[in-house]
Formats: C-alpha cells, sequence, structure tokens
C-alpha cells in the first residue's frame, strides 16, 4: 500500500434541505445530515467494505462519491483532480473510471431494452465511431467474462434471474474497463447462494482486471469475505477503519462491537450462549443529531464529556477509531 | 449425492449443448408479449378488423358508388336506400348520394381524430417527458403554462377563429391540435416523474448519457404503453368533438361533410327521411365502440398486472 490513493475523500458532507412548514420565508430551513464528514483514502486494487445499519448513509456516500447526489461541503479528489468543482462536460470524463453497480438488479435495466444494448450503452456513449460489430463483438467477450452465454445477447432482461439480471448490471459497469467500481449493495436483493456467486465473481474480475471497489453492504459476513478494509457508518459519521481482519478480529468502537455481537455464527452451540449486546434506544434522527459524538445516546461507556466535541477518527491507519474513550 | 450417474450425464450433456449452442437466442420484448395478449383478446380484435374496414371504405369504399360527394341527382331528391338506382344509402333533401357523402364525411372525421391523437402523442410526450424529467424551475414553467393553455375556453377559441378566419376545416385541426395533447403532457409528466427514480435511469447517469438521450432512449419507450393507450381513446373524443363542432355549424364548409354534419342534416329530416340520420350514426358509433374496445384491449395487453 505504499502507492498514491486513487481516491480521497476529505470531510465530506451531504446535507438534504428539508422544506418546513412554517410560513416565514426567513424560518431557518432545516437540514438532514445524511453523511456529515468522511474521510478515507482509497488504494488501487483495493477492496473497501462499508457497513452499518439502515439509514445510516452508505448508500448517499455512494451516491456522492459518483455524482448522483450533489454533496454539501469537503473534497473528493480523484486522482488528484477534485470531482466537486467539476462541470457536466468533467463528469463526463470521469464516468469512464467510476461506474457503480446498483442494489435492485431488475430494476437496474431498461425493460425495454435488450440485454446486449443494454450492456452497450456506456461503449455508445463515449465510442460513437465503433461499428456495430466492434461493439457486439466487446460486449459478448464481456458476457463471457460475467459468466454469461453470449447467445442470449437479444434478450429482454424480465427473461432473466436476479443473479443473472446482476451480472448484467456488473458486466454494463465493467465494459468501459473503469478504475473504481462502486457497489450499492449489489447482493442484498439476492438470495444467498447468489450471492456467493456474484460475490465471487467480482472478487475474480477485480484479480483480472485490478480493479477498486467500494463494497456496500449491511451483511457483515459478506463484507468480511471481499474486502481488505472496513469502514462502520452511523448516522452519517465514520465510527472505525480498519483493516478487515483487524476489525473483525478486535472491533474497538462500542458501535461496532454491538454490530459484530449482532451476527449469527453458523454453530448451533456457540450461538445459543452467545450474548447479543443490544443497543438501547432509537436511532437518533439525523435532521436533529444529537452534539458532539453522534452515538454518545446509546453509547454504554458514554459520558459527559463525550456531548461536547464530536471525536475524528484516531490511531494508527490499520485500524483507526472514533471514540477517545477506546482508541 | 441423491443424483444417479445417467442423469448427471444427461446435465452435462446438456450442458455442453448449451456452450456450443451457436444460435443466438431471440428475446421476446415486451411489445412482443403484448400483442400476443392483445391478439388473444376478442373483442378488440374484431374492433380492430371492424375498424380496419371501416377506414378502408372510407379511404376508398367512395370510388364504388357512380356519384361524387357533391354530385346533384335531379331525379332523386330525398329517395330511401335502393340499389337500382344506385344510391345505396338513399339521397339527401338535395338529391346527393348519402352513401359516398358518409364515407367521404368518414374521411373528415376520421382525420381529425387521428391527427389530434397525433399531435397529442408526439407533442404531449415530449413536452411531458421534458417537464417531468427536467424538473424543477424549468417543470414549473411548462406545466403553468400549461394550465393557461388548458383554462382557455375552448368553444370561445373556435368561435373566436371562425369568425375571424371563416369556417375552414384547417381551423378545426388547428384548435383541436391546441388542446389535444394538454392532458397526454400532463399523463407523461406523471409517469416520467416515477421513472426518474428508477435505478436504470440513475445508472444510465452513471454511464455518461445525455439528459435528451435518457429522454428519447429511456423515458420514452417506457411511458410509450400509456401513451398508445390514452391515445386510441383520444381518437373517439376527437372524432365526437369534431362532430359536436360541425352540429353547431362551426365545423366543415358545404359541400363538404363530416360525419357530425351528417348527424345534423340528418336529423332536421328524422321524421320523414329517417336514413339520413342512421347510416352516419351508425358509422359513428361502430366507429368510436371499435377505438374504445381496441383501446381497452390495448390496455390489458400492455399492462397486465392493472387488470
Amino acid at each position: 500500500m505504499s502507492t498514491q490513493p486513487i481516491l480521497q475523500v476529505r470531510d465530506l458532507k451531504v446535507h438534504f434541505d428539508i422544506k418546513t412548514s412554517s410560513l416565514w420565508p426567513w424560518a431557518p430551513s432545516l437540514a438532514l445530515k445524511a453523511v456529515d464528514g468522511v474521510s478515507l483514502d482509497l488504494y488501487p486494487g483495493e477492496t473497501l467494505g462499508v457497513v452499518g445499519e439502515s439509514g445510516c448513509g452508505k448508500s448517499t456516500f455512494a451516491r456522492a462519491l459518483i455524482g448522483l447526489v450533489k454533496s454539501r461541503a469537503g473534497s473528493i479528489k480523484w486522482q488528484g483532480q477534485e470531482l466537486l468543482e467539476l462541470d457536466h462536460h468533467g463528469w463526463r470524463e470521469i464516468r469512464k473510471d467510476i461506474q457503480m453497480i446498483f442494489q435492485d438488479p431488475l430494476a437496474s435495466l431498461n425493460p425495454r431494452m435488450t440485454i446486449g444494448d443494454i450492456i452497450a450503452e456506456p461503449l455508445r456513449t463515449f465510442y460513437p465511431r465503433l461499428n456495430k460489430q466492434e461493439v457486439t463483438d466487446k460486449v459478448k467477450t464481456m458476457m463471457m467474462k460475467v459468466g454469461l452465454l453470449p447467445n442470449v445477447i437479444n434478450r429482454y432482461p424480465h427473461e432473466f434471474s436476479g443473479g443473472q439480471c446482476q451480472r448484467i448490471g456488473i458486466a454494463r459497469a465493467l465494459i468501459l474497463e473503469p478504475k473504481l467500481v462502486i457497489c450499492d449493495e449489489p447482493v442484498s436483493a439476492l438470495d444467498v447462494s447468489i450471492q456467493a456467486q456474484v460475490v465471487n465473481l467480482l472478487k475474480s474480475l477485480q484479480k483480472e482486471m485490478g480493479l477498486s471497489l467500494i463494497f456496500i453492504a449491511h451483511d457483515l459476513s459478506v463484507v468480511k469475505h471481499i474486502s481488505d478494509r472496513v469502514m462502520v457508518m452511523y448516522l452519517g459519521n465514520q465510527v472505525e477503519l480498519g483493516q478487515g481482519k483487524a476489525l473483525y478480529a478486535d472491533p474497538k468502537h462500542p458501535y461496532t462491537k454491538a454490530l459484530m455481537s449482532a451476527v449469527p455464527i453458523p454453530d448451533p452451540d456457540i450461538e445459543r450462549n452467545k450474548t447479543i449486546q443490544l443497543l438501547e434506544g432509537d436511532l437518533p434522527s439525523p435532521i436533529n443529531p444529537p452534539s458532539g459524538c453522534v452515538f454518545r445516546t446509546r453509547c454504554p461507556i458514554a459520558v459527559a464529556s463525550c456531548a461536547e466535541q464530536r471525536p475524528t477518527l484516531q490511531g494508527e491507519p490499520r485500524h483507526a477509531v472514533a471514540c477517545p474513550r477506546v482508541a | 449425492m441423491i443424483t444417479n450417474k445417467p442423469n448427471s450425464e444427461a446435465v452435462s450433456r446438456f450442458a455442453t449443448q448449451l456452450q456450443e449452442a451457436p444460435a443466438e437466442v431471440e428475446g421476446r420484448s415486451l411489445w412482443q408479449d403484448a400483442r400476443r395478449r392483445f391478439m388473444h383478446n376478442k373483442a378488440a380484435m374484431i374492433s380492430l378488423i371492424t375498424l380496419s374496414v371501416i377506414i378502408l371504405l372510407c379511404l376508398f369504399g367512395s370510388q364504388l358508388g357512380d356519384f361524387t360527394y357533391d354530385d346533384i341527382d335531379w331525379n332523386a331528391m330525398q329517395i330511401a336506400p335502393d340499389t337500382a338506382s344506385g344510391h345505396f344509402f338513399g339521397t339527401d333533401s338535395l338529391g346527393r348520394d348519402l352513401f359516398v357523402r358518409t364515407l367521404v364525411g368518414g374521411q373528415i372525421s376520421l382525420m381529425v381524430g387521428v391527427l389530434g391523437a397525433l399531435v397529442a402523442i408526439v407533442i404531449g410526450t415530449l413536452y411531458g417527458a421534458m417537464a417531468g424529467f427536467i424538473g424543477g424551475r424549468t417543470d414549473s414553467f411548462m406545466m403553468r403554462t400549461l394550465e393557461i393553455l388548458n383554462s382557455f375556453p375552448f368553444m370561445f377559441f373556435v368561435i373566436l377563429l371562425v369568425t375571424f378566419f371563416g369556417r375552414n376545416i384547417m381551423l378545426i385541426f388547428i384548435a383541436i391540435g391546441a388542446v389535444s395533447w394538454l392532458d397526454m403532457a400532463r399523463i407523461v409528466r406523471g409517469q416520467t416523474l416515477s421513472l426518474k427514480s428508477k435505478e436504470f435511469i440513475e445508472a444510465a447517469h452513471v454511464c455518461g448519457v445525455s439528459t435528451w438521450a435518457i429522454i428519447t432512449r429511456h423515458i420514452v419507450p417506457n411511458v410509450l404503453g400509456i401513451v398508445v393507450v390514452y391515445a386510441t381513446l383520444l381518437v373517439p373524443s376527437m372524432i365526437l368533438f369534431e362532430s359536436f363542432l360541425s352540429y353547431l355549424g362551426l365545423g366543415v364548409q358545404e359541400p363538404m361533410t363530416s360525419w357530425g354534419a351528417l348527424l345534423n342534416e340528418g336529423s332536421k329530416t328524422m321524421e320523414v327521411a329517417p336514413w339520413q340520420l342512421l347510416f352516419p350514426a351508425g358509422f359513428l358509433v361502430t366507429t368510436l365502440f371499435c377505438f374504445n374496445f381496441v383501446g381497452d384491449g390495448l390496455r390489458d395487453a400492455l399492462d397486465p398486472k392493472d387488470r
């Protein structure tokens, strides 16, 4: 990991404005803080897993990275180039390098297009000079790579199963040979055996093409299987970031500990005697998050000083945690 | 393993067959599925055939008669239908052949209907898709413009046009064209708004597809189902509208005619010469029924979940 990071994110904030019901136009507008200060480095060929419960801002983070939602503040540097200052045309060039795989395999494919057209769409957009035969050849090669028979090129998405649809989505994302692929819960809509196939496919393609992956999931064991490093998010903040093995073996942040203890263990004897560390209370509203550490309202080891200052990631880069009480 | 040997052999043979299969498998698109469902709908198919017959008759049938639509047969004023004289549907009070007049009137009526629907499809779909997809201030502006047009009293508009420019069928086309796309634009905008948040649109964004290409390649094909259904149901309402205008005397200019104008004349002599009312009315009613059945059939075929 001595190379330069290809993606540097610094203090990224994504806020959504909420319309207030107040009659006065000068009333302060509310903002939903979906992502509130996330920083990370991503190295070439690396897989970064992002985990956290529903509504913690994982997907919004991914969408902000690829420019589908507007970021409020911070910086995203792609190979040294600031993405947040790019205009429409600048983004278009970046799209060749950063692609995305979506959560719902069927919904991410246009039902009126054949899968050949779907996979070829990025090619047609970026290389309009390619003739029909070249496009078809490239599409067929890509289909072979993701494990689809090339003779189904003229079929429509509704004629495929969920796992096959996700393979089509992967083929579309990879046909431009990007450097980074953002996977937004790519396997959560699939059943377990298909999940394994798709994850292993992603892994082998990553090795073959030298991709970096940002892999978002709420299934901790899938993330453990695929990730080099893992980032844990809670309410738009990162609470822990570290190498997968270290983080899974020794979770430090109280939230990560609770999250890890909820993972079922495939052994009934251990599972029966296991104590799950339950968190008190509910997820606070991201419109009005707690002051200081956002986790303090549910934290078993919180003290009064936690309300004062927002903790930042501390510790060595191998395993950093945003909690002064355990770092 | 539970599977016995011959079974697994068969499976592996099948697998190699699949691998080696050189022919590309043709997929069946949603359109093809819809066509198959439509073909199985008896009422819709019968209506479609009847409709084709009526349209063909209107287009070419007038050549079958011995008369043109403005020929006056001085020997046969207001005579009842009879084959010997060549007046299959009888004549009107001026001795003009009703068979030819009904078919020529049908040309005008159908043209108004189809043209209105066509304008609605082209302008309405693009306008609605653009407003819905671009959103924000553009959307507000486009929709307010549409509401202003929609709030314009339509009858007043037509009467104004007719008084200024005289009676002309072109004016009817313009008037109908100006209003027919408004509802269509609203429907398409609503559909676009729901499509906009779908993941395949986001995927197209990520692939760098331009806004115009997203609208034409992704949005329009997906709203086309609803557009087609609505357009089929729009045709009869346009025909009725033209009939209404012609009945009021705002439509076509004599000696040209339309179904509405024929109905108007026929209703005056209903008691003495009922055929003058019944033949055009029969054609009009059949056409309207057929369009509605075809529209229903299309809706069922394109949207099997909504039954």
